[in-house]
Parts: structure tokens; C-alpha cells; sequence
């Protein structure tokens, strides 16, 4: 009996369906039509193609939060690699598990400045968990494989695997063998946390009158939002989310006290600055969190439960420190609350919740309505309003983004995706695209503005031929107004550059690609349009509300100031 | 502070590139790094000498520890160790005055001169980065250095304590 052989590419897809790939975003060209064609003799695993390998990554990403399961992309060598870029990078800040396969010239080429050589590997060195070029065509289904178990272990990330044209052609083949299960000798993520840094933990929250539980994305990414609630509920902690870890306990939760940080809710920051214990899970103290890192939190005690432990003491010193996956350790903290008969002080604890409310009454989060003009907050609301509150939601990056992390409160986790560490505009669409892909029953919603849409927009075309009918609501205020509300607040007022002045009419744009535009002007057809676009389930739906162009997103922090130092409205200082 | 760091990772084609490409993403210092494969050929060790206050080794160690392709990150400087570079360098030697006192200089040092052309030495000093700095500034006074090279700083701690996998 001879064994099979098979080419480079068709180990490569033949390495995707063993490890239970169900899509591919990607673009063809030429380094990997051999992999095109392979994918064409098979139907274990279906090719999304986009219009731009940018929103093939976004996708993909977007595929991942929503599911947990690691997405992939495929990309030519060359400017298709190269326009994977941004999208690697914003899969690695927020820690998004990712395979981006990028064809190669032939490796007799490269270094030869070879057409649509770019040496990607390079490129991406930065912004990569890991990276992996092949040369020697049995080794591919192992480094897929590995590529997949390191992007998805540990602190997850995306992972670049570099595929030369020679590797892949019909001409060389090759014996097929896949290993599932990895193990690398440089390479043991931890688990649990220490037992005495957790006992420690425990003492020291048993010790606090004014704890506060702070946590971010590792609570999303370690699918570990029962064990917070269990936890928060059990201490009656006051809990904040970072942008990125929104539902990560529901938003409609009583000991929840909003989002923390730079358009964070006021309790939750003035919560922060009194605390005398900070419990941090899963967060990794950002300066978009903890403003002036020489002003934060002075006098709290803080215990830092994060999986990587560079991001432990990086910018805000940790005194308790603890490495490990994030569900496990609050199981361990938990396990030791139990043993350690713990005892609440119910009287701190009362007059700390007082405080608290007293803080909230100030209903940091609001705004004025208009009679006329629509205020974006009310289109965020009458959204939360139409979806129940269930809806994904999808967001670009801008003021839009902030108004949906403030007034669309998240009941369940990887329910709000955004891009929170690099802020890329333009990956809202195919974000929702790629949560549509996994979810098409459910209200996927991209919210962007007139910016952002336009750094995608082509991926409409998309949206037509795979029928992805996501909502797109679009505050649109004709500007870049994230950048405006910065030209107003310290520039004097100074637009430079952040008019839109040449809008097109997203309406007629929407339709010529196929879909339904839906505009709304005044507040007196909100609710009504609103409703009509998410009753419409079969086509994607454009909705463009022209918003209040100057409104800003408050509450603010003040530049340089403490965590809690912050503009409750316009001129108006907490 | 200075440090020296010790790391032993895989010897894989882009390794070293990994490691490089992190201190100059992170702002780190690097003040020399020698790398090669030790007597297991998979394996690579490089020696880096750093600068820094503690707060910024501990990151610099934890981020080379991330690093996928490293097996094991040490300070040397954190015990008792010993540490040796090489120098090797040419200097004029015209005339005897000049020749006797790189003579007398590299004997001083413990040195050695290994080549000799019809207008130069070349000499060759082994030692911590202390004793090569003194060496160069010693002959400067006496004659012209033409060219020196330095392979930077490798490092093994004393005792039984050993960087192996
Ligand atoms: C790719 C990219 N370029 C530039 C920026 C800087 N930036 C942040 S918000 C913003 C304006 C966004 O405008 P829009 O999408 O209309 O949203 P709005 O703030 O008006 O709601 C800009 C330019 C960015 N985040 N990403
Ligand atoms: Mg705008």
C-alpha cells in the first residue's frame, strides 16, 4: 500500500479541516492560487472573500469575539500581507486569537526583491503572538497546527504563518501528518495562580472597607463572566469593565457602577480613587484607564490577577500579583473565601455602597435632549430599546464608539466588539460581518459614523454576495468628531481638517450596492425609522441619522489629572 | 544599573531577530550581544548587557520571556558570576620606542599579540569590559590605535548553578 500524497496547499487546507476550520477570509493572488484551487476541490472549509485582506482580518477578528473559535485569514505575498497589517495589530492589542496565512515568493526569490516580495514575517514581527515561514512543505500541517494552539493559549494573539509559492505548487508533494495536540519546550502558559499570592489576595480583601473589583478583556477572552458575577456577588463588590471587558458582568447588574477610564462613568472612577482595595482581573491598567499614572490610586492596595505577566507592574505597580488564567484564579479566590471563613464588615460596607450611590446620583451619563436636533445618545438608546438590549454590536472607532459603550448596556459577554487597544477606524463593518457569519439569526450592529464607514465601505459588496444583513447605523455628523471634540476642548476650537466636506449620499451608496438606506433627520421619526430598519431581517439595512454635530462625549477625564478628576458636561467639573 | 542577561532559545531562523526587534520596540537599552549555538545545536545563547533600573529589567526580562522561542531568561548580574569579552586590536608600532611599550602594556594586561604587520600589532586582550577599557586607554597614551573590535560580553554564573534545559 502507498501512502497518500498530497501538495503543500492542499496540506494546508486538508491542515484547516483537521483542526475544524469552518471559514476563510481572505483575497487571492498569485503566491497562493495553489491554495484557491485546493480550497475549490473541497467543502469541509468555505472561503469568505472579501474586498480589501484589511476587512478580511477584521472579520475574522470580529468571527473570533463573537465565537472564541480562532479565526483565519488568507492573503497573497506582497500589498495583500501588507494590507493584513492593521488588522494583526488590532488583533494584538486586544489580544484576539488570529492565523493570518500570507503567501510567499518562492524561496529561491526571496531576498531578490522578487515582485510582490515583502518580507511579512518582518513586517509583522511587532504586532505578532509569533510567526512561523515554512521551508519544507511535510512541515506545514504542524506549523498550522502550532500556529493555532499558541494564538489561542495563554495570552491569545494573532499568529503570521508565511507560506513560499515553491511549498505549495502541484509539482512537490508530500506525506501528510498533523499533530493536535501541542507541546512546546519553550512555551508553558500558566494556570492556576500561586496559592500563597492567592491566600494573600484573600487576606487583603477581606482586610478592605472600600474594595472595587476592575476588570477588562481577559474576563471576555477566558469566557470567565459567571465566575466574576459569582465572585462580585458574593463579596457585594462594587465591579467596573474596561472598554474591552463589557459584559463581562451584565450591564443591568446592581453592583455594576459603568464603565471605568477616559469617558467612564463617574462612579466608577471616583470609586477607583477612594478604593483601599483594588481587585484587577483580567485588565492591564491602560492609559486610556488610569490617566496620569503618577496621580493613580495612591492609596489602594492592589492585587493584579492577569495571564501575561508582563502586563503585571508595567505601568501601575502591583502588590499582590498573580499569574494565571483568569477563571481559574477567581475559582481559587473563591475556594479560599470559603475556607477562610470569610466575615464581611457590613457597616464599611454600607456606608462604602452609600458613597457609591451618591456618586451614581450624579447620573454622570446623560444628556440633554433637543427638541429638534436627534442627540447620538438617543439613537444608541432607541437601539438598546428595539434589540432588548441582545443585539452584537459592532463599533468603529470615535465618539459614535463611546456613546454605544455608555448607553447600550451589555447583559452578556463578547455581545460588544470593538477595537479598544488600537482604535482602528474601519473595523467595525466587517467586524459585524464576521459576527453575522457566525450568528445569522441573531441583530448584528455596526455602529459607526461618517468617518469610520468610509475606511471600509467597500465590503458592502460583501455583504451582497454572502448575504450578511447587518444593521448599520451610522451617527452621522458629518465630521470627524472625535477629533472635532479635541479641536474644540484643546485646540480653541480649531477644526482643522475634521470636516467631512464631500460627503457621499450613503443612501443612494447603499442601494447601489444592493442594499436598504434608510435616512433619519429629525428626533420625531427616530423611533419609527429605528424600528422599520431592524423589522427589515433579509437585507442589510443603512441607516444614516443625522446627529447633533456638537455634542461631546462626557463625562471626560481631565488631561493629566487623577483617574477620578473628570468633566461631567461641557465647563462643568466633577 | 548594568546587567547582564543570559537567554537560551531556540536555534530557529528568525530568533534573534525576535529578540532584537523587542528592545528596540520597547525602548530597552542594548549595550553589546553576542549570540551563537551552544553544545546543543537547537539551542542558542545569547549574552545581552542591559541598563536600567529594576522596575525596567523586570519588564525587560518578563517581555524576553514572552518571547515564544525562549527556553530561559537569567540575570548573572543578580549572583556571583564571571564575565570575559575579547578585544582584539591593531596599533602602530613604527619605531622600538612604540613596539617595547605595547609590549610592556599588553604583558600588564595579561595580553597577547597574535599579529604583527610591517607597521602594526595586533594584540589581543581577554577580560571583564573594566580591564579592555583600561588596556585601550594605556596603549592611547603611547601609540595609535588603528582598529578595535569587541565581542561584547558573555557571562556563566559561579559554582554548580548552571543555564541548561
Ligand atoms: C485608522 C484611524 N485613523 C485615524 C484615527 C483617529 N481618529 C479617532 S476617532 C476619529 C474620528 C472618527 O470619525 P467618525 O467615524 O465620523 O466618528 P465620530 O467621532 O464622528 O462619531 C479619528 C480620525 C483612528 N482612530 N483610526
Ligand atoms: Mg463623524
Amino acid at each position: 500500500m502507498t501512502t497518500e500524497l498530497y501538495t503543500g496547499a492542499e496540506m494546508v487546507v486538508k491542515a484547516l479541516a483537521a483542526l475544524k476550520v469552518k471559514y476563510i477570509f481572505g483575497y487571492p493572488g498569485g503566491s497562493v492560487l495553489d491554495i484557491y484551487d485546493a480550497i475549490f476541490n473541497q467543502d469541509k472549509v468555505e472561503h469568505i472573500l472579501v474586498r480589501h485582506e484589511q476587512a478580511a482580518t477584521h472579520m475574522a477578528d470580529g468571527y473570533t469575539r463573537a465565537t472564541g473559535e480562532v479565526g483565519v485569514v488568507l492573503a497573497t505575498s506582497g500589498p495583500g500581507a501588507t494590507n493584513c497589517v492593521t488588522g494583526i495589530a488590532t488583533a494584538y492589542m486586544d489580544s484576539i486569537p488570529m492565523v493570518v496565512l500570507a503567501g510567499q515568493v518562492a524561496t529561491s526569490l526571496i531576498g531578490d526583491d522578487a515582485f510582490q516580495e515583502t518580507d511579512i514575517v518582518g513586517c509583522s514581527r511587532p504586532i505578532v503572538k509569533h510567526s512561523f515561514s515554512c521551508r519544507k512543505l511535510e512541515d506545514i500541517p504542524n506549523i498550522i497546527s502550532k500556529a493555532f494552539y499558541l494564538a489561542n493559549s495563554g495570552r491569545p494573539g494573532p499568529v503570521v504563518v508565511e507560506l513560499p509559492k515553491d511549498m505549495l505548487i502541484p509539482q512537490n508533494k508530500g506525506e501528510f501528518h498533523i499533530d493536535t495536540e501541542i507541546k512546546l519546550r519553550s512555551y508553558n502558559p500558566s494556570v492556576k495562580g500561586h496559592p500563597k499570592q492567592i491566600k494573600k489576595a484573600v487576606k487583603t480583601i477581606k482586610s478592605a472597607e472600600r474594595l472595587v473589583v476592575y476588570t477588562g478583556g481577559g474576563i471576555v477572552l477566558a469566557n470567565a463572566s459567571e465566575q466574576l458575577t459569582e465572585l462580585v456577588e458574593r463579596l457585594n463588590a462594587p465591579c467596573t469593565n474596561t472598554l474591552m471587558g463589557l459584559g463581562g458582568i451584565s450591564g443591568v447588574h446592581p453592583n455594576f457602577i459603568g464603565m471605568l477610564g477616559m469617558h467612564g462613568s463617574l462612579e466608577a472612577n471616583k470609586a477607583m480613587a477612594n478604593a483601599d482595595v483594588i481587585l484587577a482581573l483580567g485588565a492591564r491598567f491602560d492609559d486610556r484607564v488610569t490617566n496620569n499614572v503618577s496621580k493613580f490610586c495612591p492609596n489602594a492596595t492592589i492585587i493584579h490577577v492577569d495571564i501575561d505577566p508582563t502586563s503585571i507592574s508595567k505601568t501601575i505597580n502591583a502588590h499582590i500579583p498573580i499569574v494565571g488564567l483568569v477563571d481559574t484564579v477567581i475559582e481559587q479566590l473563591m475556594a479560599e473565601l470559603s475556607d477562610s471563613d470569610y466575615q464581611q464588615n457590613e457597616q464599611a460596607l454600607e456606608s462604602w455602597w452609600q458613597q457609591i450611590e451618591e456618586w451614581r446620583n450624579q447620573k454622570s451619563i446623560s444628556y440633554k435632549a433637543d427638541g429638534d436636533k436627534i442627540k447620538p445618545q438617543q439613537v444608541i438608546e432607541s437601539m438598546y430599546e428595539i434589540t432588548k438590549g441582545e443585539a452584537y454590536v459592532c463599533s468603529d472607532v470615535g465618539q459614535h464608539q463611546m456613546f454605544a459603550a455608555q448607553y447600550y448596556p451589555f447583559a452578556k459577554p463578547r455581545q460588544w466588539i470593538n477595537s479598544g487597544g488600537l482604535g482602528t477606524m474601519g473595523f467595525g463593518l466587517p467586524a459585524a460581518m464576521g459576527v453575522k457569519v457566525a450568528f445569522p439569526d441573531s441583530h448584528v450592529i455596526c455602529v459607526t459614523g461618517d468617518g469610520s464607514i468610509q475606511m471600509n465601505i467597500q465590503e458592502l459588496s460583501t455583504c451582497l454576495q454572502y448575504n450578511l444583513p447587518v444593521v448599520i447605523v451610522s451617527l452621522n455628523n458629518r465630521s470627524l468628531g472625535m477629533v472635532r471634540q479635541w479641536q474644540d476642548m484643546i485646540y480653541g476650537g480649531r477644526h482643522s481638517s475634521s470636516y467631512m466636506e464631500s460627503l457621499p449620499d450613503f443612501i443612494k451608496l447603499a442601494e447601489s450596492y444592493g442594499h436598504v438606506g434608510i435616512q433619519i433627520n429629525h428626533v420625531s421619526e427616530l423611533e419609527e425609522k429605528m424600528t422599520e430598519a431592524f423589522s427589515i431581517r433579509n437585507r442589510l439595512v443603512f441607516v444614516d441619522v443625522l446627529v447633533d454635530e456638537t455634542e461631546h462625549v462626557y463625562p471626560m477625564q481631565v488631561r493629566h489629572g487623577a483617574v477620578d478628576d473628570m468633566w461631567i458636561r461641557k465647563g462643568e467639573k466633577a | 544599573m548594568r546587567r547582564i542577561l543570559a537567554i537560551l532559545l531556540e536555534n530557529e531562523p528568525g530568533s534573534l531577530s525576535r529578540i532584537v526587534g523587542l528592545f528596540s520596540q520597547r525602548a530597552f537599552n542594548i549595550e553589546s550581544l553576542t549570540v551563537a549555538p551552544t553544545d546543543d545545536q537547537s539551542l542558542s545563547r545569547i549574552t545581552i548587557t542591559t541598563s536600567g533600573d529594576d522596575r525596567v529589567l523586570e519588564q525587560i526580562i518578563k517581555q524576553v520571556n514572552k518571547l515564544i522561542d525562549v527556553i530561559k531568561v537569567t540575570d548573572l548580574t543578580e549572583r556571583s558570576h564571571v564575565e570575559r569579552e575579547l578585544l582584539l586590536v591593531k596599533l602602530l608600532a613604527m619605531n622600538d620606542k612604540s613596539r617595547t611599550e605595547v609590549k610592556r602594556i599588553t604583558d600588564i594586561f595579561r595580553g597577547a599579540i597574535i599579529d604583527i604587520g610591517k607597521q602594526v600589532y595586533t594584540v589581543q586582550i581577554t577580560g571583564d569590559a573594566d580591564k579592555l577599557d583600561a588596556f585601550i586607554s594605556a596603549v592611547a597614551n603611547e601609540t595609535e590605535i588603528v582598529e578595535v573590535v569587541r565581542s561584547g560580553t558573555v557571562g556563566i554564573a559561579r559554582g554548580e548553578k548552571a543555564l541548561r534545559v
